[in-house]
């Protein structure tokens, strides 16, 4: 896959330094900028300023409590909409007249987008949490629901034969051979999730809440803290790469059984 | 030869009796067999063979409960019987779990006591070193045997083949026939055992039935001693019998056919 590196140690430093080349250049450049003058700090304050104001709000307490109550948020949603997305992707991957009854109807409610839903939302949560954690289970809901759905029925219909001519059916075919059949597609689903998950919950946060990291980005414009505002966008782009590099971690482990994602250092 | 029959007796009550009367399957328009008498002792081994499409593989699914017969009787030690409780199939290719470990695809299906009995078969095909390793990491010959062990540690008294050496190499087949043969020998299973090698079939069989359109043209007993060695006279004869059979009363399109042994009978008119 990878270009054969010329060196072993060399390369995996390579290999491993070189996605965040990109971002630490533009860190420089960035740096650079504001310390000759060439941007206002009102339009874009210096990293270090930004920094600072990290610094200063997790010292206070407000950035880690802002963080968690966003974070209960997100993975409550995805708890939610994805267990559900989960389920009915399995009954209606599995039992025809499930897909009949269902189906038609979760393809409808799917072209709404999420977002759309959030004036509709406000009037029957109001502000409170139940509203962001609506808007985020329902956007991740079908992402986890369409690729479980696809992954089940594109389980291999030579395995499923061979598990029942060998005495395997019911709940046992289910968790030995459908399921595990299924789980890279649904992987699929749960990382797309996850990057819509932030989106969702960034939207909602920022037009209705009282906490949060939306909250605290809104809040800061009201005092042109720019350098807030920007902290609070650079946190939704750390938690989602965060989230993005669990579920990949997930993913290996929960498939290395596969050559396409084991590890090389597995001996021979 | 009083002890030899007593012998074959006591070997012969761990395999299935199987009589197939009358047994016809179409699918749509297409009948693919039309009438099949066949009747297996128990403990034999019998070998279909026939070109690609003369119905032996759905002849094998019907026995092996994958599909029904639209007519005619199935019976094991002369009643109706559920194949699942005495019958296993090894399939064309491996059809290994690529999710669970060597040891685990071979106990699928088994009770949680039956981890040993994995262990133990897994040891007569001689992959007990493999146990822990994921499919992927296994050659074509080794996924095959793999997938032997699987339905063996059911303790089967009947063993459908479904040309499971189809896609191996040429010395890794012969492997398999010996592992084959003496596992066989070991447990007194009745076997049945589809294939489009002829060689493989006169090698393996006790006896081995042609097949032609769905039809029961040939049912030939080979008495030799074992192993057969390839190449040996009277093997050679009954190989060139047996090819004769499907090819001589095939249409013209017996030579564009994919048949395996149609080289080995050129080879052997020859000469």
């Amino acid at each position: 896959m990878s270009p054969r590196p010329t060196h072993p140690v060399l390369g995996t430093v390579a290999r491993r330094a070189l996605p965040w080349l990109l971002p630490l250049v533009l860190l420089a450049v960035w740096q650079y900028g504001a310390y000759r003058g060439f941007v206002s700090s009102r339009v874009l304050p210096d990293p270090r300023a930004v920094l600072r104001s990290a610094w200063e709000l997790t010292l206070s307490g407000e950035l880690p409590h802002h963080v968690a109550v966003s974070a209960r948020r997100a993975f409550l949603g995805l708890a939610i909409g994805g267990g559900l997305g989960l389920v009915l992707g399995i009954s209606t991957g599995t039992v025809r007249a499930a897909e009949t009854a269902l189906d038609t109807s979760i393809q409808m409610i799917r072209n709404i987008p999420a977002l759309a839903t959030i004036p509709l939302v406000i009037l029957w949560f109001g502000i409170d949490e139940s509203a962001k954690v609506f808007v985020v289970a329902l956007g991740v809901f079908f992402p986890i629901y369409l690729n479980t759905f696809h992954g089940i029925r594109s389980v291999d219909p030579g395995l499923i034969e061979m598990a029942r001519s060998h005495g395997v059916n019911g709940w046992r075919l289910q968790r030995h051979v459908i399921l595990p059949g299924a789980l890279s597609s649904i992987l699929v689903g749960l990382r797309f999730s996850l990057g819509l998950m932030w989106v969702l919950l960034a939207v909602s946060e920022t037009i209705s809440a009282n906490e949060g990291i939306g909250y605290m980005t809104m809040n800061a414009r009201e005092f042109l803290r720019t350098d807030v505002v920007l902290l609070g966008i650079l946190l939704y782009a750390f938690l989602g790469k965060l989230a993005d590099w669990a579920s990949r971690l997930l993913e290996r482990w929960l498939l290395r059984w596969n050559p396409g994602f084991a590890t090389a250092g597995e001996p021979g | 030869m009083t002890v030899r029959r007593h012998l074959m007796e006591t070997v012969h009550s761990k395999g299935v009796r199987l009589s197939l009367r009358g047994l016809k399957k179409s699918f749509g328009s297409r009948e693919v067999l039309r009438g099949i008498d066949l009747d297996l002792d128990a403990g034999e081994f019998v070998a279909i063979v026939g070109r690609s499409g003369c119905g032996k593989s759905t002849l094998l699914r019907l026995v092996a409960g994958l599909d029904s017969p639209d007519r005619g009787l199935l019976l094991r030690d002369d009643a109706w019987g559920d194949p699942l409780h005495d019958t296993r199939l090894m399939f064309q290719e491996p059809r290994l779990l690529p999710w669970k470990r060597v040891l685990d695809n071979v106990a699928v299906g088994l009770a949680r006591e039956g981890r040993e009995t994995a262990r133990s078969t897994l040891e007569r095909v001689g992959l007990l070193d493999r146990a822990g390793d994921w499919p992927y990491r296994l050659s074509g010959g080794q996924r095959q045997r793999v997938a032997l062990a699987r339905a063996l540690a059911h303790r089967p008294r009947l063993l459908l083949l479904d040309e499971p050496l189809g896609a191996l190499d040429a010395l890794t087949r012969l492997e398999m026939h010996a592992l084959i043969e003496t596992l066989w020998s070991e447990s007194g299973f009745t076997a049945l055992l589809v294939t489009h090698d002829v060689a493989e079939a006169v090698a393996l069989a006790d006896r081995v039935v042609v097949l032609e359109e769905g039809r029961v043209t040939l049912d030939l007993r080979i008495d030799l001693p074992r192993p057969r060695l390839r190449g040996d006279a009277e093997v050679a004869a009954l190989e060139e019998r047996v090819l004769r059979a499907i090819l001589g009363s095939g249409t013209s399109t017996a030579q564009e056919d994919s048949f395996a042994g149609t080289g080995a009978l050129e080879s052997v008119l020859s000469s």
